[in-house]
C-alpha cells in the first residue's frame, strides 16, 4: 500500500504498527505462525489433564501413594527414588539440545549436519519412549492399574496412565514427524523449496513437548 | 523457484484449476468447495435433529397419544436434538461453512493457508458426523443424558445408551474436535498471515473479526470437552474413577469410588460458554455486514464493535460457573461469576446499540437477508436480557432447571444465530450460485419462522416462571403446582413448533429451485462494498481473483459517502477513483 511509511517507529509504536499491518501481522511463515497457535491449543489440553489430576487427587479419600516409592529403582541392593525418571528427563533435554543445534544448522542450510542431529533427536526421543515403556512395564508388573493398585487411591493409576500415554504419544508422533523432516533435509527437499522453517516448526514442537514433560514431571512425580 | 502457497499467488505463478471431478468437487482443497461440504453435511444433521424437536414437542403437548415415544426415547431426542444444534450444525455451520467461505474472500486471498489440511477438516467433520449417526443405531440406543452428558448419571445403567451411545457419542466429539482444529488453526492463521495488500486489521469486515475470534475461542475450549471425553471415556470402557464417586447403583455398589463429578461439569462449562460465543461472535460479525449493507449505513462505532468482540471473547473464559450455580459452590465463588457474568454484558450491549444505531435513519431496504437481521436484533436483546436475570445467584437458583433457561438460551443461542445463518444464506447465495433465490419465498419464509419462534418461546419464560421444570416427559396432573393452563401452553408451543419446522421447507425448496430457475445475479446484486462481491467471476472461479490479486484502499463500510458517485465504494476503490483491476462487473459506475 502506498501509504504504508517506510520507516517503523520504535518500541511499543513498532509493536502495533507491525500488529496492524496489512497482510500479515507477524513476521514469520505461516507453518511457523500455525505451530504457535496449535501449540497454544495443546497447552490447554495438557493444563486441562493435569487440572484433572490434581482435581481427583484431592477429591479421592484414599491416600494416594507417595511417588519417590513407587517410581524407585532398586540399584545394586539399594533403592533409589525417582532413578528412571531423572534419566528420561535428561534423555529428553538433551534432545532440545540437539534439536536446537540442528534448526541452527538449518539456518546455515548445512544439510548433512541438520539431518544427523534431527535423526539424532528422534533416537532420543525413541529412547524416551522405550524407557518409559520400561516404566509402564515395571508397574503394571507390581500390579498397577488404570482401575486400581497396592499402593493407594486408584487414581493414582488412572492419571499417570493417562497422562503419560498422552504425552508418549505426542513424542512417538514427534518422532515420526522429525524422521519424516530429516530424511527430506537430506534429500534436499527444503533446498528446492528454499526454506528450512520446516526444520524450526519441527524444533518448535519438539522443545514443547519437552517442556509439557517438565510440568509433568514436577506435577506428577516430585509432589 | 522458491515455493509460493496457494493463499499469497502473484499474477507470477500459474494456478492449475483441478481438472477432474473428483478433485473438483469432492476431493477438494478449495476453500469455496469446503464451505459448501460443510454446510451440507451440518444442514443435513441439523434437519435430524430438527425432526427430533417434533417428536419431543408432539410428546409435550400431546402426552399419551404417540406411544411409540416412550421416556427413553425422549431422553435420547433430547440429548441428541441439543448436541447436533450446537456443535454438528451450528459451529460447523459458521465456522466450517462461512468461515471456509468468507475468510479468503473477504481478505483478498486465493485459499486457505493450507488447503491440504483444509480438507482433511472436513472429511473429519464427516466422519465425526457418522460416527454420531452410527450412535442412533448402536445397541441401547443412542445416549440419553441431556447434551451437558454430566456423569455419573451418563455411564451408569438407567441411563439410556450409557453403555454403546454415550461412547459413540464421545468418540464423535473427540473426531470433531481434531477436524475442528484442523480447520480452526486454518482460520485464525489466515486472518492473522495471508491478508491481501492494503488490508490491515481495522479495515476487516466485521464478519471476519468475528469468525477469527471465535476460532480462536474453539482453539482454546475444545481441549477443556476433549480431555473430559477422553476421561469420561476411560471410566466407562477402563473403569477408571475420575468422575465417579462411589456410587450404588440399582442396590448394588459399582467398584468406582473418590471421583469427581464437579470435575466434569468444571471441564465441561469452561468449554461450554466459551462455546455459546463460539456460536455468537460469527452471529454478530455477520449480522453487522449485513445490517449495513441492507442499510446503506456505515457500521456504527466499528472499533468499539471490534474491541466488544475481543472483549467478549477473553470474559467468556472466566464466567463458566454460571452454569453451576445449583451445583452449589463457595459463595465468593458465585459473586465471583455472577459478576462476571454480568460484566459480559456490557460490551454486549453496546453491540446492540450500535445495530440499532447503524439503522437508524438509514436508508433501510427491506430484503429477506435484512429482515432476517433485523429479527435477529429482537430475539437477541430478548434472550440477552434473561440472561441477566440468571446470572445472578439468587435468581437463577429457583429458575434453573425450569423452562424459563430452555427459554433463555434458545432465544439467545437457537433462535438469534439461526435467523443469522438464514440471513446469511440469502445474502450469500448470489454470490455462492450466481442467482438471485426467490424473494417471495424467502419473505414467507422469514415471517413464518419469526413470528413462530415467539409464539414458541414466549410462553415458556411462562411456564418457567410458573416453576415447570425441563426435561421432563410429561407432566401429570398429580404435580400439584403444574396449572392446567400449563397444558394449554404446552400445546400451542407444540403446535407451532411443528408448523416452523414444516416453514423450513420453504426454504429448502428455495434453494434448491433458484439453484436452476432463480435470476442470474450478476457480481454484486446488493452494491456491497467488501471484496467478495469484487471478484471478477460469479461464482468466483478456483483461486478467486483471476490474475491479480486486489489491493485494499478503505474499510468495508462507505455507504452514502457524501460526494461519492456511487451509495457505496468498494474496498478496492482506488483513492483517485479509477477502476480497480481485473474487475469486469463488480459495479455500473
Ligand atoms: C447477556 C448475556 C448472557 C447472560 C448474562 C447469560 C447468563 C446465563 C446463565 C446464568 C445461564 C445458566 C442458567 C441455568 O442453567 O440455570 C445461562 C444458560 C445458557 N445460556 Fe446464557 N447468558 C447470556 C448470553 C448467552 C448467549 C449469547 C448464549 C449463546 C449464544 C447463551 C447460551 C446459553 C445456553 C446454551 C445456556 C444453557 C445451557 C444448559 O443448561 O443446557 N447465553 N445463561
Ligand atoms: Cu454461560
Amino acid at each position: 500500500m502506498s501509504q504504508q511509511p517506510m520507516t517503523m517507529p520504535e518500541g511499543l509504536g513498532g509493536v502495533t504498527a507491525d500488529w496492524s499491518a496489512d497482510k500479515q501481522a507477524f513476521p514469520v511463515p505461516w507453518g511457523k505462525a500455525m505451530m504457535w497457535i496449535f501449540l497454544l491449543s495443546d497447552t490447554f489440553i495438557f493444563s486441562c489433564f493435569l487440572t484433572g489430576y490434581m482435581n481427583v487427587r484431592m477429591s479421592t479419600t484414599v491416600p494416594w501413594p507417595n511417588p519417590s516409592e513407587v517410581f524407585a529403582l532398586t540399584v545394586a541392593g539399594k533403592s533409589i527414588p525417582l532413578l528412571l525418571i531423572a534419566i528420561m528427563t535428561m534423555v529428553l533435554i538433551t534432545s532440545s539440545g540437539t534439536m536446537a543445534m540442528a534448526v541452527n544448522f538449518g539456518y546455515r542450510r548445512d544439510r548433512k549436519r541438520t539431518a544427523m542431529l534431527m535423526f539424532a533427536t528422534a533416537a532420543l526421543g525413541l529412547t524416551f519412549v522405550g524407557m518409559q515403556a520400561f516404566e509402564w512395564t515395571k508397574l503394571i508388573m507390581e500390579g498397577v492399574r488404570p482401575w486400581g493398585n497396592p499402593f493407594g487411591a486408584a487414581q493414582f493409576g488412572s492419571a499417570f496412565f493417562m497422562i503419560t500415554g498422552f504425552h508418549g504419544l505426542h513424542v512417538s508422533g514427534g518422532v515420526i514427524y522429525l524422521t519424516v523432516v530429516a530424511i527430506r533435509v537430506l534429500n534436499g527437499f527444503y533446498d528446492r523449496k528454499g526454506t528450512y522453517e520446516t526444520v524450526e516448526v519441527a524444533g518448535l514442537y519438539w522443545h514443547f513437548v519437552d517442556l509439557v514433560w517438565v510440568f509433568i514431571f514436577a506435577f506428577f512425580y516430585l509432589w | 523457484m522458491a515455493y509460493v502457497a496457494i493463499a499469497d499467488r502473484d499474477h507470477e505463478h500459474e494456478l492449475h484449476d483441478p481438472q477432474s471431478f473428483i478433485r473438483k468437487y469432492i476431493w477438494s482443497q478449495d476453500h469455496k468447495v469446503i464451505a459448501i461440504q460443510y454446510a451440507v453435511v451440518a444442514i443435513a444433521i441439523g434437519l435430524v435433529a430438527l425432526v427430533m424437536s417434533v417428536l419431543m414437542r408432539l410428546q409435550l403437548g400431546f402426552p399419551d397419544t404417540f406411544k411409540l415415544i416412550t421416556p427413553d426415547h425422549y431422553y435420547q431426542f433430547i440429548t441428541m436434538h441439543g448436541m447436533i444444534m450446537v456443535i454438528y450444525l451450528l459451529t460447523a455451520l459458521f465456522l466450517g461453512g462461512f468461515g471456509n467461505y468468507l475468510i479468503p474472500l473477504m481478505l483478498g486471498s486465493r485459499d486457505m493457508v493450507f488447503p491440504y489440511m483444509n480438507m482433511l477438516s472436513f472429511w473429519f467433520y464427516l466422519l465425526a458426523v457418522l460416527v454420531l449417526v452410527a450412535g442412533l443405531f448402536v445397541p441401547g440406543g443412542p445416549t440419553g443424558a441431556g447434551w451437558t452428558l454430566y456423569p455419573p448419571q451418563a455411564i451408569l445403567p438407567g441411563t439410556p445408551g450409557a453403555t454403546w451411545g454415550i461412547i459413540c457419542m464421545l468418540a464423535s466429539l473427540a473426531i470433531f474436535i481434531v477436524a475442528f482444529t484442523m480447520g480452526g488453526l486454518n482460520y485464525v492463521t489466515t486472518v492473522l498471515q495471508a491478508r491481501c495488500r492494503g488490508m490491515t486489521f481495522m479495515r476487516m469486515p466485521l464478519s471476519v473479526w468475528g469468525i477469527f475470534s471465535a476460532s480462536i475461542l474453539g482453539l482454546l475450549a475444545f481441549p477443556a470437552l476433549f480431555v473430559s471425553a477422553i476421561m469420561m471415556t476411560l471410566d466407562s470402557v477402563v473403569g477408571t474413577s475420575f468422575f465417579l464417586p462411589a456410587v450404588s447403583s440399582m442396590g448394588e455398589n459399582l467398584k468406582h469410588s473418590g471421583g469427581s463429578p464437579l470435575l466434569f461439569q468444571h471441564l465441561f462449562w469452561f468449554f461450554g460458554h466459551p462455546e455459546v460465543y463460539i456460536v455468537a461472535l460469527p452471529a454478530f460479525g455477520i449480522v453487522s455486514d449485513l445490517l449495513s449493507t441492507h442499510a446503506r449505513r456505515n457500521i456504527f462505532g466499528y472499533r468499539m464493535m471490534v474491541w466488544a468482540i475481543l472483549a467478549i471473547a477473553c470474559l467468556s473464559f472466566v464466567v463458566w460457573a454460571h452454569h453451576m450455580y445449583i451445583s452449589g459452590m463457595n459463595p465468593y465463588f458465585g459473586f465471583f461469576f455472577a459478576t462476571t457474568t454480568l460484566i459480559i454484558a456490557v460490551p454486549t450491549a453496546i453491540k446492540v446499540y450500535n445495530w440499532v444505531l447503524t439503522i437508524w435513519r438509514g436508508d433501510v431496504h427491506l430484503t429477506v437477508p435484512m429482515l432476517f437481521a433485523i429479527g435477529f436484533i429482537f430475539t437477541f436483546v430478548n434472550g440477552g436480557l434473561t440472561g441477566l436475570f440468571l446470572g445472578n445467584v439468587t435468581v437463577d437458583v429457583p429458575l434453573s432447571g425450569t423452562y424459563f433457561v430452555v427459554a433463555h438460551f434458545h432465544m439467545v443461542m437457537g433462535v438469534s444465530p439461526i435467523l443469522v445463518v438464514f440471513g446469511a444464506i440469502y445474502h450469500w447465495y448470489p454470490k455462492i450460485t450466481g442467482r438471485m433465490f426467490d424473494e417471495r419465498l424467502g419473505k414467507i419464509h422469514f415471517w413464518a419462522t419469526f413470528l413462530g419462534t415467539y409464539a414458541i418461546y414466549l410462553p415458556m419464560h411462562y411456564l418457567g416462571i410458573l416453576g415447570v421444570p425441563r426435561r421432563y416427559y410429561a407432566y401429570s396432573d398429580s404435580i400439584d403446582f403444574i396449572s392446567p393452563s400449563v397444558h394449554i401452553a404446552n400445546e400451542w408451543i407444540s403446535i407451532s413448533a411443528v408448523f416452523v419446522a414444516a416453514v423450513q421447507l420453504i426454504f429448502l425448496f428455495n434453494l434448491v429451485w433458484s439453484y436452476f430457475h432463480g435470476k442470474p445475479a450478476g457480481g454484486n446484486p446488493w452494491r456491497a462494498t467488501s471484496l467478495e462481491w469484487q471478484t471478477p467471476d460469479t461464482p468466483p472461479k478456483h483461486g478467486n481473483w483471476g490474475k491479480d490479486l486486489p489491493v485494499v484502499h478503505r474499510w468495508a463500510y462507505d455507504y452514502n459517502v457524501p460526494g461519492a458517485p456511487n451509495d457505496f465504494i468498494p474496498q478496492n476503490q482506488p483513492p483517485d477513483g479509477s477502476v480497480p483491476a481485473g474487475r469486469d462487473h463488480g459495479v455500473k459506475a
